[in-house]
């Protein structure tokens, strides 16, 4: 046991918890806001990938993180248009769409993966680190928390502004109106159709970003299928959040930590199998699911289209 | 409105169906055609983008898949778990549940009937043996889906999610199975036991299909004909309609509800035990061909008809065939078939829309 309380131990199990919950804080929070709208967006995994692909593309074109950073969230939105157009402007079956968007960009990815980089597997190169002053300096918590890529300051600010904005402004209340009773909003004056659409670009946007941070700054290299389920995670972090930003930035770094915890196992000597490291997370979203999966409550219009007089 | 939406309600339903007896021949099978064939130029662009000539890419597919009798046999055994996997997923949205854990179920089916099929052999009579097998993957894919059918059931938390994850878990953990209790100790790739090739299930006439493809129709013309005339099929799809309103008719849902899991998973675990104790034999560690997500489209397309579904499995049988040796022959990854499936999912949700908006013109 002593083992497992060194410095170096907690120090890489925060780090890597951190590590592993900015993706999925950032596909948890887009996520939130589609099914506060009333969309559930099951194509998030698609535009996670997307953005991983092109934010990794558009870094490694141009050399500079911050480029592909722009170029992920380029990416997720493009998908998320698709998603917008055919679900919110049609009205199509948001599932769906959804698992034909993720499995078209699984394709898609993985054909431009074979043709561009499958021989020579370019990498990009270790990304800069913001030490935040004196904070940095803390034994433990200090490297792990206060020395990240700029990114993770980003995503951990955004879970104050959309709190704020979900709570004070008149968006957030519209929003909440577009998925709990769209015609209200309709007769009221509101435009269902434009907040459910921006809803949905801004899943996209926030998706594709944490895609481009899980391939830029994770893994340095883009894979093929490289999400793995992580925008699914996102879904799951969103409905048991239960409209709230906080708790999604909580559930992220609880199934983070689940992630990092077997990592960490191995750096302390551990040996388990990598599948059962695998496993981890997705029985962890289960096991809370289970437990709290009665509590979930999720938005009355959730998953049905809008569409003016329709009974 | 579209695709699931037309069983939502009976009322509604009624109606379609009264258009639809209206609506000509030749609307009907552009609304087919068409968007199959708008998802094949779409993806002929892509294929153009990435430099490979699509007429040369489908015009091999067509061959190797459909017009050469090797290519044709293994299209017809390759049909064989996508037809149990169509029966799984005809009940599930019939009933409205959406089963999107098909993956895991078939590998966790696999695992077991490949676990056990070659420990018995010798044991049993031959066929005794691949019964034990596809029974015990039917049990084994309907307790996989036992933790989403409770918590759907009688807490009400959406399937979609769990079922996901599950599969997820599924798929890992048949890989664990593989790697940790069912490896077969005489080789050194992690592999199971594998059943001798005369102890499979037999082979049709004098070709290579395997009979897999016989019992794949049987169930599918089973669950069309259970879903579409009988009393239990009506049941779970008025709890797929309208929950409230089945309740109120003295329906148990959580029971039935519990059912359409048992029922549908079961035949995704007897879909993946066709493979093995049809044609593979045994289980590689991380084998996974993830048909589940692809046979969606494909029933979405038929409507939730079998006979449908059975024509389209056919035509995506090949299809698959064809895509495998290009990928060895053409250099273009199998990956590409995700690509065809998502843009005919796309155009198909997109003609749904033009026949729905056509329709509403002429009321």
């Amino acid at each position: 046991m002593e083992a497992l309380l060194t410095e170096a131990f907690l120090s890489s199990l925060l780090t890597g918890a951190i590590v592993a919950a900015i993706p999925m804080l950032l596909a948890g929070l887009g996520e939130q806001m589609s099914e506060k709208a009333g969309v559930l967006n099951i194509g998030i995994e698609g535009m996670m990938l997307m953005g991983a692909y092109l934010g990794f593309f558009v870094a490694f074109q141009f050399d500079s993180i911050w480029l592909g950073f722009l170029g992920g969230i380029v990416g997720g939105m493009l998908v998320a248009v698709l998603m917008a157009v055919l679900c919110v402007r049609l009205g199509l079956n948001q599932i769906v769409i959804g698992i034909g968007l993720t499995l078209g960009v699984e394709g898609l990815t993985a054909l431009l993966h074979h043709f561009q980089f499958s021989r020579t597997y370019p990498r990009l190169p270790a990304p800069v680190r913001a030490d935040l002053p004196l904070l940095s300096d803390i034994p433990v918590i200090g490297p792990s928390i206060f020395s990240r890529h700029p990114i993770v300051y980003i995503a951990l600010l955004s879970v104050v502004v959309l709190a704020y904005l979900y709570r004070r402004t008149n968006l957030g209340m519209t929003l909440r109106a577009a998925g709990e009773s769209p015609a209200a909003l309709d007769v009221a004056g509101g435009n269902v159709e434009g907040v459910r659409v921006f809803s949905v670009l801004f899943t996209g946007a926030m998706a594709g970003l944490g895609g481009a941070y899980l391939a830029n700054v994770g893994a340095g290299l883009f894979i093929p299928f490289m999400t793995g389920g992580a925008g699914f995670i996102g879904i799951v972090l969103a409905m048991l959040a239960r409209g709230r930003p906080l708790w999604v930035l909580i559930g992220a770094l609880i199934f983070g930590a689940a992630l990092s915890l077997t990592t960490a196992l191995q750096v302390a000597g551990s040996n388990i199998p990598t599948d059962v490291i695998q496993m981890l997370p997705f029985a962890a979203v289960m096991l809370v699911l289970m437990v709290f999966g009665r509590k979930a409550r999720l938005p009355a219009a959730l998953g049905i289209s809008y569409e003016r007089g329709a009974r | 409105m579209s695709m699931a939406d037309d069983i939502e309600t009976s009322e509604t339903a009624s109606v379609q169906v009264a258009v639809m007896r209206r609506r000509p021949a030749l609307r009907v099978a552009m609304l087919t055609l068409g968007p199959i064939l708008a998802a094949f130029v779409l993806s002929a662009v892509i294929l153009m983008l990435v430099g490979v000539d699509p007429l040369k890419y489908y015009s091999y597919i067509l061959q190797r898949g459909l017009f050469s009798g090797l290519g044709l046999e293994q299209t017809a055994t390759r049909m064989a778990p996508l037809l149990f996997l169509c029966a799984s997923l005809i009940i599930a949205f019939r009933a409205g549940i959406w089963n999107l854990g098909t993956d895991g179920q078939f590998l966790l089916g696999a695992v077991i009937a490949a676990a056990t099929a070659p420990l018995l052999v010798g044991v049993l009579p031959g066929w005794l043996v691949l019964l034990v097998g596809f029974v015990l993957a039917a049990l084994v894919g309907a307790l996989w889906s036992i933790l989403p059918a409770l918590l759907r059931a009688y807490h009400g938390v959406n399937e979609i999610i769990t079922t996901l994850m599950m599969s997820f878990l599924g798929v890992l953990f048949a890989s664990v199975l593989v790697k940790l209790v069912f490896l077969d100790p005489a080789t050194t790739v992690p592999q199971t036991r594998t059943l001798p090739v005369a102890d499979r299930l037999p082979r049709l006439f004098d070709t290579s299909i395997s009979s897999g493809l016989i019992w794949g129709l049987i169930a599918v013309i089973a669950v069309h004909l259970m879903m579409t005339r009988t009393a239990f099929g009506l049941r779970l799809r008025m709890v797929g309609a309208n929950p409230h309103a089945a309740a109120h008719a003295g329906l148990s849902v959580p029971l039935l509800t519990m059912a359409v899991f048992a029922l549908s998973a079961g035949f995704a675990g007897l879909a993946g035990a066709s493979e093995i104790l049809g044609v593979a034999g045994n289980v590689r560690a991380d084998w996974n061909p993830a048909y589940g997500l692809m046979v969606i489209p494909l029933v979405f397309l038929a409507r939730f008809h079998g006979i449908a579904a059975i024509i389209l499995v056919f035509f995506y049988s090949a299809m698959l065939i064809g895509s495998e040796s290009a990928a060895r022959r053409l250099g273009v990854p199998q990956d590409f078939t995700l690509v065809l499936v998502a843009s005919l999912l796309i155009c198909l949700g997109l003609g749904e829309y033009i026949d729905h908006r056509m329709r509403q013109k002429e009321q």
